[in-house]
């Protein structure tokens, strides 16, 4: 249906597509993947034409839908043939109410006032959002904002639909809700779907095809199968299936129970947890915007030398508890108790000696030009400490120009270099692929080694399983459970990492699996 | 009946029932009439409001007609120091230099320099008052909406200025926040550099995402036009606008010849309306549920328009009630009481709001 002949694409002397060929078939999921800053959204960018109007650059190649040229066409006479979702959905809603964003895209094309009305009734049954035609989408969750988005997108009855990260910022169940609807639309309409997503453990179950940027601006098309077989990114079951030679690799946890059968394992020695030190003690703490309560009655320890991970679906009240300890955000009630001080009681400089905090959109903190007058703006000792982080920063480079994973590298040398004991971390693992989840799990532990209290809210199981020495899930502000990662994964499997899903309880990281190899 | 079935009522029928109750308003002080026309508003609203966001806020309004009073009479009391009549008290005049002559502050206060402080805030409070109501009534992004399909481009622009705004208060509370995490420079200048760098990138950010969301989705699409066409279209457009720029000068400039005064409004109104249907006619945008004219609309409009015609009647013919003396305590005449009621109508002849399931 739709075709991309050797498509290249630079800024100036930087190449980042170079001779990208690939077909996509009428009711195909084909996923894009590829480590950080290959140009996995470039090459969506080409399908909907928002690349290069939008992003400035040179493009070359051919274009093609059923074989007429479409490369010089706009990105609105596109518009019904390819949909596209970006990858903040709120940040492209146009109008203010459900209903009216779904027959947005309809009343651009100009249809009759029937079928926009009909449309409009299937959309909202289609994606289970039937209850929520007259809200305001502001006050719509992560999943919900999501589903409208895909929502407004199909009503004009695109053939191609593109989505850019569709789960990133999506809690575990919200993100299923999202790919499940994705299916649905393969399965049911017929839609082909093209979709970059970093995190393979939720997408690849649902693909036909896989498009793999390797890095070079050149790709491999193929079936998952094939490709996860030698990719750079993988999702732990495929790690666990190439450690334990399995042929063909597992892509479900079920096919991946079945061929875990005939492992024999000795579990892996459980570690004894020390009691820590508290270096942070939160005592009924309570946090209400107007008459949403965000933070309820909650209790909290954080261990010295310890990585708590802060868990929970989207609104459940972590960023709320997170600026609460730091003492920014206002609590009602309860107390914080610290080495120190109560943070909320200190001023602004004294309180990033006590907790520092980073927060979920990490550029808040950036303003300058430079790598270096950030580091001098920060104060003596930034640079030895991002260089610690992240080595190998060049100091003229722009932050903005940076990977996702070195720009919070810099932020969080900014918020370490006043010597917190206690450390948060809003969502740090956004937009960052395996390796760069890898390396900030192995900042997490330096940090705790030195003696420092992390807590870490995320989503992603995966990073927990790797980072995290303990869980402790929110729902509705408080508290639902807590304790050591292995017994809150073991007892929710909504929080369940992969290997657990196919090995059962004690067992957490591939890297267990391949120490137990080993030995037997 | 099905008229009257809970409903959205069109936004501009609600617009046109506010501006005939603050004309009348507008044209008198007597307070009577006054608290008369802000009581109506208020019935109104009360019963005919929904529970959408916007719809909180009148008491917005409320509060600030409170505050123009207030102000009105203190601005009296401090500047109004040679008000003839009755003096209630007599404060200590603050005698000013030279260059400021005229002005006085304080000196003796008079009732009637009161009284008229308090008819004239209130005249103006009435006619916030009665945009406020008009705001709480109708959601300000449906007006902008039901724009004509030629001036759709700036409904859009104006729709997004105005989801744009707490987005950009968001931002700069989140920045701000940000900035107190790590250390940096404290002067006052370097310091605003700080906060204004991260919130424009962001803005920056935003309304390209939002640029690039739009246009994939469609907004703007070639409607077809020729060059002909848009040039005929430009140039109505262009010649009704200077006629009814010229018509409402001479309208209001007495000394400018007669002809140019309603015969040019009219000409220019009629051509820039002929630009604008020439323009719709070839715009191939429909638009989804559109808010229906049935007779509740007309009925709305009709006592709108009544208040602000029995307003003009009594500033004619009943001048003492229109602007009362100060010296003696107000009355009102039967029409002024009967035609600030008709307004109260609107409330009657509205279908009541959708519920919506929050």
């Amino acid at each position: 249906m739709i075709e991309l002949r050797d498509i290249t694409f630079g800024y100036d002397e930087r190449p980042v597509l170079a001779g990208v060929d690939l077909t996509i078939d009428d009711g195909e999921l084909v996923l894009v993947s590829g480590p950080t800053g290959v140009g996995k959204s470039t090459l969506l960018g080409v399908v909907t034409g928002l690349v290069p109007r939008f992003s400035g650059g040179t493009l070359s190649g051919d274009l093609l839908l059923d074989g007429v040229s479409i490369l010089r066409t706009a990105p609105r006479d596109r518009a019904h043939v390819v949909g596209y979702v970006g990858q903040d959905p709120a940040a492209g809603f146009v109008t203010d109410t459900v209903e009216e964003e779904l027959a947005y895209g309809m009343e651009q094309l100009g249809l009759a006032p029937e079928s926009m009305r009909r449309r409009v009734e299937e959309t909202l049954d289609l994606l289970g959002i039937a209850e929520l035609r007259h809200r305001d989408l502001r006050t719509l969750s992560g999943g919900q904002q999501q589903r409208v988005a895909i929502g407004s997108v199909l009503t004009t009855h695109p053939r191609l639909l593109v989505l850019d990260e569709p789960t990133s910022a999506l809690d575990p169940t919200a993100a299923e809700d999202v790919l499940a609807t994705l299916t649905r639309l393969v399965h049911d309409l017929g839609v082909s779907v093209l979709v970059a997503e970093h995190r393979l453990e939720r997408v690849v179950p649902f693909a036909d095809r896989m498009c793999l940027l390797t890095g070079d601006g050149r790709v491999q098309v193929g079936t998952p199968a094939e490709l996860l077989a030698h990719s750079p990114v993988v999702p732990p079951i495929v790690d666990l299936g190439r450690a334990a030679g399995w042929d063909p690799l597992p892509l479900t946890v079920r096919e991946a129970r079945r061929e875990a059968r005939a492992l024999d394992l000795t579990p892996p020695p459980q570690p004894t947890l020390v009691a820590a030190p508290a270096a942070l003690t939160a005592r009924r703490v309570t946090v209400s915007h107007g008459h949403t309560v965000a933070v309820r009655e909650l209790d909290l320890t954080l261990g010295a030398g310890l990585v708590t991970a802060l868990m929970g679906r989207n609104g459940s009240g972590k960023s709320s508890l997170l600026w609460a300890l730091q003492g920014t955000g206002r609590r009602q009630h309860g107390s914080i108790t610290t080495s120190d001080a109560d943070p909320a009681r200190l001023e602004a400089a004294q309180r990033r000696n006590v907790v520092g905090l980073l927060p979920q959109n990490a550029s808040d903190l950036l303003y300058l030009e430079t790598v270096d007058e950030e580091c001098a703006a920060g104060g003596a000792g930034t640079r030895a400490i991002l260089d610690r982080l992240v080595p190998g920063i060049p100091g003229d480079s722009h932050p903005r120009d940076l990977s996702e994973g070195q720009r919070l590298a810099l932020a969080l040398a900014l918020v370490l270099v006043a010597r917190p004991h206690v450390v948060l971390l809003d969502e740090p693992t956004r937009g960052l692929d395996y390796a760069a989840k890898r390396s900030l799990s192995g900042i997490l532990r330096a940090l705790a080694d030195d003696g420092h209290a992390v807590l870490v809210a995320t989503h992603d199981v995966e990073f927990t399983a790797l980072a995290a020495d303990e869980v402790v899930v929110m729902a509705e502000g408080e508290v639902v459970s807590s304790g050591p990662v292995r017994r809150v994964v073991a007892e929710s499997p909504a929080f369940a990492p992969q290997v657990t899903k196919v090995l059962g309880a004690p067992w957490l990281l591939v890297d267990e699996v391949v120490a137990a190899l080993e030995t037997a | 009946m099905s008229a009257r079935l809970p409903r959205d009522v069109h936004p501009v029928a609600w617009w046109l029932w506010a501006i005939g109750l603050a004309t009348a308003a507008s044209l008198t002080t007597n307070p009577l009439v006054l608290m008369l026309l802000i009581g109506v508003a208020t019935v109104v609203v009360m019963a005919r409001r929904s529970d959408q966001p916007w719809a909180r806020s009148f008491r917005l309004y409320v509060w600030l007609g409170v505050a123009i009073v207030v102000l009105r009479v203190v601005f009296r009391l401090v500047f109004g120091g040679s008000y003839p009549g009755t003096v209630l008290f007599d404060l200590p005049r603050i005698p000013l230099p030279d260059w400021v002559l005229g002005v006085s502050l304080l000196g003796p206060v008079t009732l009637e320099a009161l009284l008229a402080g308090l008819y004239d805030g209130l005249r103006l409070a009435t006619i916030v008052i009665c945009i406020g109501a008009a705001n709480a009534l109708a959601n300000p992004k449906r007006l902008l909406r039901s724009v004509p399909p030629a001036l759709y481009e700036i409904g859009t622009a104006l729709v997004v200025a105005v989801t744009v705004l707490p987005q950009f208060a968001d931002s700069v509370r989140r920045v701000r926040a940000a900035q107190s995490l790590r250390a940096g420079e404290t002067g006052r200048v370097r310091r605003l550099r700080r906060f204004v760098v991260p919130v424009m990138e962001d803005a920056l950010e935003r309304s390209l995402a939002l640029a690039a969301g739009m246009d994939a989705r469609g907004y703007g699409r070639a409607a077809g036009l020729t060059a002909a066409q848009r040039r005929t279209t430009g140039a109505l457009m262009l010649a009704g606008l200077c006629g009814v720029c010229v018509g409402v000068y001479a309208l209001l400039d007495l000394t400018a010849p007669r002809f140019l005064a309603l015969p040019m409004l009219g000409l220019g109104v009629v051509v820039a309306v002929a630009g604008l249907v020439s323009a719709g006619r070839r715009v191939e945008r429909t638009r989804y549920r559109p808010d229906r004219w049935r007779w509740p609309e007309l009925a709305v409009v009709a006592s709108g328009v009544a208040v602000g015609v029995v307003g003009w009647w009594v500033n004619g013919h009943q001048l003492l009630i229109a602007y009362p003396d100060l010296s003696t305590a107000p009355e009102i005449s039967m029409v002024a009481l009967v035609g600030g009621l008709l307004g109260a109508a609107a409330a009657a002849a509205a279908p009541p709001p959708r519920e919506v399931a929050a």
